[in-house]
């Protein structure tokens, strides 16, 4: 292609949208364009996961069996996990930055647009490698479904999976080629595009969060490309990797695993600290209590979130020094994560507060992250682990941080950045309805939970004592609201893309915001800026910090 | 905006859109497909994994070809430059990472598993009820003898050969290096060319000693947990000398065409850090797998 003329007149003419669905989405390299399409996905995906929480929630409202099939169950708690981690947080969350951090740092564009296409494309493809075995005997009645060994992917359990083993794992393989693509762009962005001015400690905490979870992806998404080859080649070629049998260990797999997976789980949440960080000032009306003290807490906490992965595995059978060391520095994570939730408590405190959607979200993020958070601790202690280990306590654990916690901050960047987006403003009593529904739905989810696992229901089966009856119940209405209720997110999110008669969003669509993209106007241009902006401190949150 | 050059360095560049990004993922789809319907021999699976891994090809040869005649057209400033080089250094830092995971297995296995199995520690019940009689060593293909008995590649033969044709080859690629930025065309391409043989002898001498380990020593990939570790570390840094000296010819190619300026040649200096990338996991592995 590219022949020269063709080419210059696509470098010149580059404020113009490019012309026709092919050219505009398929080709893409507006990170604009790219952004929404990963949001898109991931709202998708939500759905898709959403429907088989369901079906779970289905299941357990009453003991025995009655809905599906065990094994089918086991296939929808895997594919439900692993849609919603790898389908839908962590793509929302690329598409944000997408969206977000060029205009936040005064780039033009991703540093490297056509790279950034790539690792959007791959992920449409991906989940239909990974959903085929499960569409296939859904749809079609043809072969065994999806893979049911749970979405860690233990072997030997995984490896027993019949055809639907090697689909999980290239799978897998292309999500991590895509995600370490899309990190390697962000970091780029973020160093090497910043506008004159923008030192790296005034840049916005959400940029700051990314730089960081970005470090991290690049880290540990090759170390599960490589676990999961070695799952590849223990079933179909020889190998003993995760056999006793040959010298290896099936313990072995949960180690190299929970090394991704623990700095995964901060993956899924250190952009929401951003994302929070940026909303609370804005509606306190008041500059971020300690900055430079949130930017270092991200820092250890990443840097922490490597030495703490063996806190999944206390009751495998590590020796007692590993139990001891991981307990400690399991703990000490709980610091910085104080420090970043008593900065956003004192940026509040005093400040002159609305509330508006987005800082309900936020303020529900701060809440219920610090339940989830609490009920991590108590999990890090080794002997009280013994007891709550694979039971719903850990259920309830996990789904405060990640739904209250990421899917609420995801929701609150939605609402907060969509005028700027649309260039017009969402129904705010339609979001607080959301808000408040989604709330009280998803604590009567999650919180009658920890009583289960406390009790001693066991997670990842389809069938209970009779004991665990009144909170399943409980649990299952919950779900059920929960689920209907992110509906009227979706309307919410059409109706201000196409509702042309909603009122036009300003420029600073909150009066309390700072930062560059505020200066853009809403609908933010095609291509954000087209020479280095000059930044003025004013415009900045963080100006006065650096000096 | 937009208006003026685009080349002018007080501008953005923004590239135009590209068919690549979406050929590319086309292709990888279907070779991932195309692998894992063949791993579960259903039809048409080889032929897709074939398909494409071609397609895959293709789409680099038109991918870097596009990007290549933007560069030649001074398309790209200093700011595209250093996106790249940033790209590059992060692209190897994660395959460092795949790398550390072989490294950890290895390392987990000899510390720990084996150890345990042969009833250390807080395998002495482990040992006492399901493995007895089975003694801790290195190598071991584990109580169950999977695999048959082998025996293993000695450090000083082949590897230390290997070692040496890797060292010198990272001296060659430098010299071709100063070479270039000297402007010494001829010198330039002789140690370019160096380079590419001493890694393509690598190569012949690696499968070799897959031939001799295969047919002499028993030594194969379901050797146990040696025949793991050491096949799939071995292999996958194979896997990479194999492509680095795929990328060194396309280098040399250019460099014979006139390519690259003494002081513009990303795409030299990319294939070099790569190579030295290489070099430096072939010395992990000579010291890790070989030695001890
Ligand atoms: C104060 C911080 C935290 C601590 C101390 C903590 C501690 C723990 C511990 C000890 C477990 C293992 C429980 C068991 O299996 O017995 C666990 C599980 C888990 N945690 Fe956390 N956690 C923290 C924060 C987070 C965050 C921020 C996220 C995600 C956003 C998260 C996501 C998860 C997930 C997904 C699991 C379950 C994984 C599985 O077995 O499927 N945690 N946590
Ligand atoms: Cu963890």
């Amino acid at each position: 292609m590219a022949h020269d003329a063709s080419a210059h007149r696509d470098e010149h003419g580059h404020d113009h949208k490019p012309h026709g669905f092919v050219n505009r989405w398929l080709y893409a390299t507006n990170h604009k364009d790219i952004g929404t399409m990963y949001l898109v996905m991931a709202l998708v995906m939500f759905f898709v996961g959403g429907l088989m929480a369901m079906v779970i929630r289905g299941e357990l409202m009453y003991p025995g069996l009655q809905l599906v099939e065990p094994e089918f169950f086991n296939q929808m708690t895997t594919m439900h996990a692993l849609v919603m981690i790898f389908g839908a947080v962590m793509p929302a969350f690329v598409g944000l930055a997408n969206w977000m951090v060029p205009m936040m740092i005064g780039a033009p564009d991703m540093a490297l647009p056509r790279m950034n296409n790539w690792s959007f494309w791959i992920m449409p493809f991906a989940f239909t490698v990974l959903l085929l075995p499960l569409a296939l005997k859904v749809f079609f009645g043809i072969g065994a479904g999806g893979p049911a060994g749970g979405w860690t992917l233990y072997p030997p359990l995984s490896l027993q999976g019949g055809d639907s083993v090697a689909f999980t794992i290239f799978a897998v393989h292309m999500m991590g080629i895509s995600s370490i693509m899309g990190a390697i762009n962000i970091i780029a962005t973020i160093l090497n595009m910043r506008a004159p001015g923008m030192d790296l400690l005034k840049m916005p905490v959400f940029v700051w969060a990314w730089l960081i979870t970005a470090f991290l992806l690049i880290a540990v998404m090759p170390v599960l490309a490589g676990a999961v080859t070695m799952l590849l080649t223990d079933k179909f070629f020889g190998t003993t990797f995760f056999s006793a049998s040959g010298g290896g260990d099936p313990v072995m797999f949960q180690h190299i695993f929970w090394f991704f997976g623990h700095p995964e789980v901060y993956i899924m949440i250190l952009p929401a600290f951003g994302v929070v960080s940026e909303i609370i000032p804005t509606f306190a009306r008041k500059p971020l209590f300690g900055y430079k003290a949130m930017v270092y807490a991200i820092a250890s906490i990443a840097f922490l979130s490597f030495i703490v992965w063996a806190h999944h595995m206390f009751t495998v059978g590590i020796p007692l020094g590993g139990e001891l060391f991981f307990m400690y520095a399991t703990m000490l994570i709980a610091v910085p994560t104080g420090i970043k939730v008593f900065n956003w408590v004192f940026t509040m405190w005093r400040g002159s507060m609305t509330f508006e959607t987005p800082m309900l979200f936020a303020l529900g993020f701060v809440i219920m992250f610090t339940i989830g958070g609490f009920s991590g601790l108590m999990l890090a202690i080794v002997p009280a682990d013994f007891q709550y280990h694979d039971t719903y306590f850990v259920v309830a654990h996990f789904h405060y941080v990640l739904v209250t916690g990421a899917v609420f901050s995801i929701m609150a960047a939605t609402y907060y950045w969509l005028p700027k987006w649309s260039g017009r403003m969402y129904n705010e009593t339609l979001g607080k309805w959301h808000f408040w529904l989604s709330t009280v739905f998803v604590n009567l989810l999650f919180f009658p939970q920890h009583f289960l696992g406390l009790a001693g229901m066991p997670r990842r089966i389809p069938d209970y004592n009779v004991a665990f009856a009144d909170w399943n119940l409980v649990s299952s209405i919950g779900g059920f609201g929960f689920g209907l209720s992110q509906l009227i997110f979706a309307y919410i999110v059409w109706d201000c893309v196409r509702n042309q008669s909603l009122a036009k969003a300003a420029d600073r669509v909150w009066e309390g915001a700072r930062g560059l993209e505020w200066t853009l106007p809403s609908p933010a241009p095609y291509h954000s800026f087209a020479t280095p902006p000059v930044i003025e401190d004013r415009m900045l949150a963080h100006a006065d910090v650096a000096h | 905006m937009g208006q003026s050059e685009s080349h002018d360095p007080n501008l953005y560049y923004v590239p135009h859109g590209s068919r690549w990004p979406i050929v590319a993922s086309l292709a990888l789809f279907t070779t991932m497909l195309g692998a894992a319907l063949s791993l579960n021999h259903s039809a048409g699976g080889g032929v897709l994994l074939v398909l494409g891994v071609l397609a895959l090809v293709g789409m680099l040869f038109g991918w870097f070809g596009d990007v290549i005649r933007e560069s030649i057209h001074g398309f790209y400033n200093r700011q595209v430059d250093i996106s790249f080089r940033m790209g590059m250094i992060w692209f190897i830092f994660s395959e460092v990472m795949f790398f550390a995971a072989f490294f950890g297995a290895l390392f987990y296995a000899r510390m720990f598993s084996v150890p345990w199995l042969g009833g250390d520690g807080d395998g002495v019940l482990t040992h006492e009820y399901l493995w007895q009689g089975y003694s801790a060593a290195w190598p071991t293909n584990g109580p169950l003898k999977v695999g048959g008995a082998f025996e293993t590649i000695g450090a000083w033969g082949l590897p230390f050969l290997n070692t040496l044709l890797l060292l010198s080859s990272g001296v060659t690629v430098t010299i071709a290096h100063h070479a270039l930025r000297a402007g010494a065309r001829g010198r330039l391409l002789v140690y370019l060319g160096a380079t590419v043989l001493l890694g393509a002898a690598f190569l012949y001498f690696q499968a070799t000693e897959y031939y001799y380990a295969y047919h002499e020593l028993g030594l194969t990939l379901g050797s146990g947990i040696y025949g793991s570790t050491f096949f799939m570390l071995t292999g996958f840094h194979g896997l990479h000398v194999t492509l680095g000296t795929v990328m060194l010819i396309v280098i040399w190619a250019r460099c014979a065409k006139g390519h690259f300026s003494r002081d513009q040649h990303f795409g030299f200096e990319a294939v070099a850090w790569y190579w030295h990338f290489v070099d430096v996991v072939w010395l992990g592995l000579f010291l890790f797998v070989y030695i001890l």
